[in-house]
């Protein structure tokens, strides 16, 4: 089904089951434990060995040799995999470093082995005798001093530079500017469950258990690393305990099973250790970010430039900073420029929100410096220069675009006109106590989607597609489409999702699985309506699906009465054409923050938070808000903790365990509301929905640190806000 | 890890007896910190003494009117004890403080004196470590250093004591117990009972091999207001940037001990008749001849912040 008009009115639109708060139809076997993720593929049939990964001990430079005698000699071992014995292999279109390094060295931690043994403790005994002689070569592990070799860099498909007016002269000419750098670390993905495969070989083809959120992506890079045809790799990913991006492209622990697995003649599974995970895999890049605002008195913008500087391995690709200043705010005169610098850090890539996550950081930190300078509250300055076209190209407008009504609701709902607009005013007991608020943005991307959809003789719809549940809650989406589209309870629905031998979806990433995947359910869903009224005899132009029956031409006949012949089972795939030229399609929210900052010890504390969002259509409300708070929490350890330490000569992150990268905990999470508009979006899919799972992350960084400001009137611009970067400048307790 | 025997004697002089005897033998009680370096090669025992079944788990009045707490009294028993609640709130407080409550469940008393560093060199095995692998060297100096000491350091280590319990017993000023492989039973002030690294950071207490802790004893309760203030990034679950454990008096007069901060729970009694002066003068004299990294010399004006944050609240 091609998606190149806008919706009228659909099936959808009954709303009986689509839109209403639903627990996870998953829910039972993860609260069960019976639902099996990747390491805990329990077939008794397959009697894996277990692998152990060895990481590079230096950051760059070569594998002079290798002593393997002592590992191979280790009790239970069967094997052992390093480049030199696994032969000529290739590298995914989605990996920047090979996953098995050697004799070169790309990065710390990159795998230099795989030991597989009998047992899990025997290999990993056996990797630690395994010798290692490095030739170390000097590597560049400083962004900020690799800030001036910096070279442009394009995003993805779109430029990474783009002008519009002339910014320059506007700027000089504004009567009010903010000139401001800032900074955001590197940070880890730190999903719960670590990578990890189990990989079975049965003559050429391989059977690979994963915890991933692409599949036909991965499948593909499975197949080139490998060298072998991609109808030969079967990729299975039912169950995921978080990904964050972390697990869209395959990582070593799959090539490496694969390897182990044909190495060992037997099944092998492999998890990556969490101190190997977070220099083995890949982190959202630090960014050096540079933006400059002017206004006019009344505090209309005039000129918006931003730009960005990040690094990465030779091949990588840039933090992608600038992107939501391109849409978020009016102004004639604009700006944006990507910069990139080589490094020899691990890998950096997409991680919740990339792009908008920390350019928002930065942006909206410099709003709220605008708007304390032309002495506006800051949530009028961004009313004001709202737009509701795309700044860069005006003839595109936004599908929908409701940023003044998340901003208006969120102000009465928080109480936002009880703010101080002083800083350093508002004590309680020992806190000093500070109100901040940013807008959240993130573009509605969409993907092509498939699914298979078969009704049974007794009546039950099952939905096959690749789509991937990475804790989100896309299973019952799916599962409340298809029951929604069949006219059939949720019970009634059976959904099947993760496998390569489905036909292929979104996936999930970017937040354009809920929306692309059920649009894809949709498609196909369409497609057996109309298999059914042939099958019954019945007029299609009037049939209406309910209760598990098909009414139409006055007759009504049940649903399962259509596959009493057998099950009929079709196949579609939405396909989203021209509107995304035509419509600019993002979704928008307004977050609001109010912190304690302790008088004497500068420690932040956040005690209370609320997300408004407009996000198009809202499927499961219980999910979508489980989503967001998700993504309100990540933001509070982005602003407040999360930085992968870089020894800048040693050149790898050094706090590689969650002892070290500190991540929220309970106590650190205070009252949390989320406010879902009511929107529909006809433009951007039949389900008239968007996504939502990256949209609660974007500004609440900057929320916060500007509830930092509010209440104690020191302004940090190197996230995270940690402590020791207020205390020099923290006014006496008492 | 790599393969290690194991065995569970039945008495504590057994216990040090089978230490002593088998080389390169550790004590494992509740496994909190020693089985996670087992993992990581850190720690690499040949032979482990099970101590699970000694008893050693009951907090006693003593005839000088303190306790005695048996080396594998868990931490979360310690703390909600009703006479360590009453008159030893320093300690409770301390230990409420640390790790988790599943973590509490299982550490030991003695465990606890004894965990070792969270120095991110030390847990990375492919870094020079002088603590880990003797001679070395420091990868920590001139690296990642936010968390590390800034006071009894050495040019050879500067990684610091990660506990809060033990500081707490610093400022109560309480000593630990031990039985040797002979038998003989000999009692450690715990000021003496960390060493400071100097050129043999790898010693980090005054243990002889084998020598097993037994008890902890508390002196006669001291009253006042007892305060324990830890300070860290978020608001539980990780280690101390600075914390401070104090005992205030009605007529002025304290006592404070500082975690974060050195290789041991650190105190300078001779610097306490200056508290009267307040927050300033005394940390001056305490953290004299601190030598901090670029990364940590804001660990000296948190911990004055927060010493003087502390004494305010204990004076009301």
């Amino acid at each position: 089904m091609k998606f190149d008009t806008p919706a009228a009115q659909n099936p959808i639109d009954r709303l009986t089951v689509i839109g209403k708060a639903t627990d996870r139809i998953d829910g039972p076997y993860k609260t069960t434990g019976t639902a099996p993720y990747a390491y805990d593929w329990h077939d008794p049939a397959l009697k894996p060995a277990y692998g152990f990964v060895l990481g590079a001990g230096i950051a760059k430079g070569r594998i002079r040799s290798m002593d393997l005698s002592a590992a191979k000699a280790a009790p239970g071992v069967i094997a052992v995999v390093t480049a030199e014995s696994a032969g000529q292999l290739g590298k995914g279109q989605y990996n920047t470093a090979p996953l098995l390094g050697g004799p070169e060295i790309a990065h710390y931690h990159q795998a230099v082995a795989l030991v597989v043994a009998e047992g899990f403790e025997q290999a990993r005994a056996a990797a630690a005798l395994i010798k290692v002689d490095y030739d170390a070569a000097k590597g560049t592990f400083d962004l900020a001093a690799a800030k001036d070799s910096a070279k442009p860099a394009k995003i993805m498909k779109d430029p990474g530079d783009t002008a519009v007016g002339d910014f320059e002269a506007a700027y000089a000419k504004a009567p009010v500017r903010v000139e401001e750098t800032y900074t955001t670390p590197d940070e880890a993905h730190a999903m719960m469950e670590p990578h990890a495969s189990i990989a079975s070989w049965e003559g050429d083809k391989v059977t690979l258990w994963t915890s991933n959120q692409m599949i036909d992506w991965s499948v593909g890079d499975v197949a080139k690393t490998l060298g072998m045809p991609k109808d030969k790799v079967r990729l299975i990913s039912p169950f995921i305990g978080g990904g964050f991006g972390g697990k869209l492209f395959i990582r070593s622990d799959v090539i490496l099973a694969a390897l182990g697995a044909k190495a060992a003649g037997r099944p092998v599974k492999v998890a990556l250790t969490r101190p190997l995970m977070f220099n083995n895999t890949v982190h959202r890049p630090a960014t050096i970010q540079r933006i400059r605002i002017g206004a006019n008195k009344d505090g209309t913008i005039t000129a918006i430039g931003h730009e960005s500087w990040s690094g990465n391995l030779p091949g990588g690709r840039p933090e992608a900073a600038v992107s939501q200043t391109r849409l978020l705010y009016a102004g004639a005169n604009r700006m944006t420029a990507t910069r990139l610098a080589t490094l020899d850090l691990p890998e950096g890539n997409a991680m919740r929100a990339p792009g908008e996550a920390p350019g928002l950081m930065a942006l909206e930190i410099a709003m709220d410096e605008v708007a304390e300078r032309l002495g506006m509250d800051p949530v009028q300055l961004r009313m004001l220069n709202d737009t509701q076209v795309d700044p860069e190209k005006p003839d595109r407008p936004f599908s929908k675009r409701e940023l003044i009504a998340c901003l208006r609701e969120g102000g009465e709902r928080f109480s936002w006109s009880k703010r101080v607009a002083t800083p350093g005013q508002v004590r309680d007991g020992r806190w000093r106590v500070g109100m901040g608020v940013a807008a959240a943005f993130r573009n509605n991307q969409l993907m092509t989607s498939g699914a298979r959809i078969r009704l049974g003789p007794d009546g039950t719809v099952t939905v096959e597609t690749d789509m991937t549940d990475i804790g989100t809650g896309t299973y019952t989406i799916i599962g409340q489409t298809a029951a929604e589209m069949m006219g059939v309870p949720l019970d009634k629905v059976t959904v099947r999702l993760g496998d390569s031998s489905f036909p292929v979806s979104s996936g999930s990433g970017g937040q354009w699985g809920a929306n692309s995947s059920t649009s894809g359910v949709y498609a196909a869903c369409m497609k057996l309506r109309e298999a059914v009224v042939q099958k019954l005899g019945l007029p299609a132009a009037d049939a209406v699906f309910a209760d598990g029956e098909v009414r139409s031409g006055g007759k009504s006949v049940k649903l399962a009465q259509a596959a009493s012949a057998g099950e009929i089972v079709v196949e579609d795939a939405i396909e989203f054409e021209g509107l995304a030229k035509k419509y600019q399609q993002s979704t928008f929210g307004a977050h609001f923050v109010e912190v304690g900052v302790d008088a004497a010890t500068a420690e932040i504390r956040v005690r209370r938070m609320l997300a408004v969002c407009a996000a198009g259509r809202i499927l499961n409300p219980k999910s979508a808000r489980s989503q967001v708070i998700g993504a309100m929490t990540m933001g509070v350890g982005a602003a407040l903790m999360e930085e992968l330490a870089v020894d800048k000569t040693r050149g790898f992150f050094v706090n590689h365990d969650l002892a070290g990268y500190e991540v929220p905990v309970h106590a650190d999470i205070p009252h949390q509301e989320v406010v879902f508009l009511d929107e529909v979006d006809p433009i951007s899919s039949p389900m008239k929905a968007k996504g939502v799972g990256e949209l609660g992350i974007c500004g609440v960084g900057a929320a916060i640190a500007n509830a930092v400001y509010n209440a104690t009137g020191i302004r940090v611009r190197d996230y995270p806000i940690t402590l020791d970067k207020l205390l020099e400048r923290m006014p006496d307790a008492a | 890890m790599k393969a290690f025997t194991y065995e569970k004697p039945a008495s504590p002089a057994e216990a040090a007896s089978a230490a002593a005897r088998m080389p390169d033998a550790k004590f494992i009680a509740g496994g909190t910190n020693l089985l996670d370096l087992m993992k990581l090669q850190i720690e690499t025992p040949a032979h482990l003494v099970d101590v699970n079944g000694l008893g050693l788990d009951t907090i006693a009045a003593t005839q000088e009117g303190g306790l005695r707490i048996g080396a594998l009294v868990r931490n979360t028993d310690l703390a909600a004890d009703a006479r360590v609640r009453t008159d030893y709130g320093v300690l409770s407080r301390a230990l409420v403080s640390g790790a988790s409550g599943q973590l509490r469940n299982k550490a030991t008393t003695a465990g606890n004196l004894l965990q070792r560093t969270r120095c991110p060199y030390f847990y990375d095995t492919a870094q020079p470590c002088n603590k880990r692998q003797p001679g070395s060297g420091c990868a920590a100096i001139g690296g990642v250093s936010r968390q590390l000491g800034v006071i009894g350091t050495s040019e050879a280590c500067i990684a610091t004591y990660p506990g809060d319990m033990a500081v707490a017993m610093r400022v109560l000023d309480a000593t630990v117990e031990t039985v040797d492989a002979e038998g003989a039973a000999r009692k450690i002030p715990v000021a003496e009972f960390h060493r400071l690294p100097g050129d043999t950071p790898q010693i980090e207490t005054a243990l002889k091999p084998g020598e097993l802790i037994t008890a902890v004893t508390l002196p006669k309760p001291v009253g006042g207001t007892q305060v324990y203030r830890k300070v860290r990034d978020r608001a539980s679950y990780a280690f101390a940037l600075v914390s401070v454990a104090a005992i205030v008096q009605r007529d002025g007069s304290a006592r404070v001990a500082f975690g974060g901060m050195a290789p041991r729970p650190w105190r300078v009694e001779a610097a306490e008749a200056e508290l009267a002066k307040g927050a300033k003068p005394a940390a001056e004299r305490i953290f004299a001849g601190a030598k901090p990294t670029h990364d940590n010399a804001f660990k000296l004006k948190l911990a004055e912040r927060t010493l003087d944050a502390v004494l305010t609240e204990a004076r009301g």
